[in-house]
């Protein structure tokens, strides 16, 4: 069964004090079934992605939150899977559509982070890996993206410069994106003398915190063809791959058998090759894992990503842009609603309305991540059925 | 807001956290750490074993941002232990640490949960001149 994204929708990225999880939620909600040109009451299903919003904001039971601030009354679901919750959600969607238990479904993502202390904020962040044996240990984020960059630079010879490079690249797609946290461009020294946050990290190598929704309406390609839906983009594919929890119990520091496992999944529906992808957003919640998203995804050999960066194969007009419009670094990182926001920014593109319009592009992929590699979710999206 | 470990965590995983008491799968001849109640490879029910402590730092980093219960600055790594495991641990002396150095275990605390509440200690590492 073919299925279609119809309708997207984001708020704007950023902290956003004025606005509650609810807020941020019916907002962007709204906006997709506008763009869709629906009401919410055509809803047959609601797919939430949400890592933590009982430790940020004390509120559990949050599909039903969401799909009251939607006024929706169809059957709603939180899928979680820390920052690849956003995919999961879409991936959800998908299923039941696929399953024929939806005709049309809403896929929404939403985080709101910036209640609490940036002490406690990173305690619930690092809630996604191992309680036991990495968080308990004094293990953070940061800390588990520095300890594979490290292995990065030791076993390949990659650059701070390189990673650097990841930033300004991001930073500067970012810069004219009124949606996002960040929308300025950074140099190379800005990264590299920015405050160290776990060496060799700075803070921008490191995604924001942000509070964000992003949402998507899907459909069957029964309800398109019945509708006349205009510009559809369609489903190419849905892979997730999945490994240990712990970094330390994975075969590799430096490569994510769940990215390459969802990759080959996803090229195989597709029918596509890394070389025929024409452009992707992937999860630069720190630099160095666009890097190792880079040579996951086979845009080049393991180990060649820190060159491929440096010779610009990722800006605009690069043989590979990736993340065009800012990615988690300029954008934000609201962590249930990036892989949605993700989808969102493919779609444009594939409409031809981006805010950096690629030329004669017929699909893109996207890769959202969970934790420190345990989850890998990609989706490849097309103009062309 | 809850802390990351409560007292009963901290009790249930002291023998493991304090002495390196991992796994064994005899049929495998599989050593495991951190300890799992089933072997990663066949899923047979595992053995207790005590390990060294002994081993080799593959990477590390010097967390300046730290969450609740900890006091920046400190180093963690990924160590792979001599009978094979691997796992991430602090290393108390920073200074000397670097990838390929060897290490051995030596007891610490590990955090505190506020001025009042109970101490958790465990097992650090330190580099060997």
């Amino acid at each position: 069964m073919k299925v279609a994204v119809i309708g997207v929708g984001q708020t704007k990225f950023g902290e956003e004090w004025n606005k509650s999880l609810r807020d941020l939620a019916r907002e962007a909600g709204q906006e997709a079934l506008k763009d869709a040109s629906l009401s919410s009451s055509v809803i047959q299903s609601l797919h939430v992605g949400n890592m933590s919003a009982g430790r940020f904001s004390g509120q559990e039971h949050v599909s039903a939150l969401v799909a009251d601030s939607l006024n929706i009354k169809a059957p709603s679901v939180r899928c979680e899977a820390a920052c690849a919750s956003g995919a999961l959600a879409f991936r959800s969607a998908l299923h039941s559509i696929q399953a024929g238990s939806s005709n049309i479904a809403i896929a929404l993502g939403v985080e709101k982070m910036s209640d609490l202390g940036v002490d406690q904020t990173t305690t619930t962040l690092m809630a996604a890996s191992d309680q036991e044996w990495e968080a308990n240990m004094g293990a953070t984020f940061p800390g588990l993206y520095a300890l594979i960059a490290r292995a990065h630079m030791h076993q390949y010879g990659t650059t701070r410069e390189q990673m650097a490079l990841v930033s300004v690249n991001n930073h500067k797609n970012g810069s004219a994106n009124k949606l996002a946290q960040f929308p300025f461009p950074v140099s190379v020294e800005q990264v590299l003398n920015s405050t160290m946050v776990a060496d060799p990290l700075t803070l921008l190598d490191c995604s924001p915190i942000t509070d964000g929704s992003a949402a998507i309406i899907l459909a069957s390609e029964d309800y398109v063809r019945q509708n006349n839906i205009e510009n559809p983009i369609w489903v190419a594919a849905s892979a997730q791959g999945n490994d240990t929890i712990a970094l330390h119990d994975r075969s590799s520091l430096t490569q994510m058998d769940s990215v390459k496992a969802a990759a080959k999944s996803a090229y195989e529906q597709s029918g596509l090759t890394p070389e025929k992808i024409n452009f992707a957003e992937v999860h630069d919640c720190f630099s160095i894992n666009e890097l190792v998203a880079i040579e996951g995804l086979g845009f080049c050999n393991e180990g060649e990503s820190g060159k491929f960066v440096e010779n610009g194969e990722i800006s605009l007009q690069g043989s590979k842009p990736i993340n065009t419009t800012g990615g988690l670094k300029s954008i934000g990182h609201p962590v249930g609603a990036t892989g949605i926001r993700q989808i969102v920014d493919i779609t444009k593109q594939l409409r031809e309305n981006s805010i950096n319009q690629l030329n004669s592009v017929s699909n893109g992929l996207a890769l959202n991540v969970g934790g420190s590699g345990a989850t890998a979710v990609i989706h490849i999206l097309t103009n062309q059925l | 807001m809850p802390h990351q470990s409560s007292v009963p965590m901290s009790w249930r995983l002291q023998k493991n956290r304090y002495n390196l008491v991992g796994s064994f799968c005899e049929s495998c001849n599989l050593d495991i750490f951190p300890p799992r109640k089933s072997c990663t490879k066949c899923g047979k029910d595992t053995k207790e074993k005590t390990f060294s402590g002994n081993g080799t730092i593959m990477s590390f980093t010097h967390i300046t941002s730290a969450p609740t219960g900890f006091t920046s600055n400190y180093t963690i790594a990924i160590i792979k232990l001599d009978e094979g495991p691997t796992l991430t641990a602090q290393i108390v002396n920073p200074d000397k640490t670097d990838i390929e150095k060897k290490v051995k275990p030596v007891f610490r605390k590990m955090f505190s949960d506020g001025s009042s509440g109970v101490i958790t200690y465990g097992t650090k590492f330190k580099v060997v001149e």
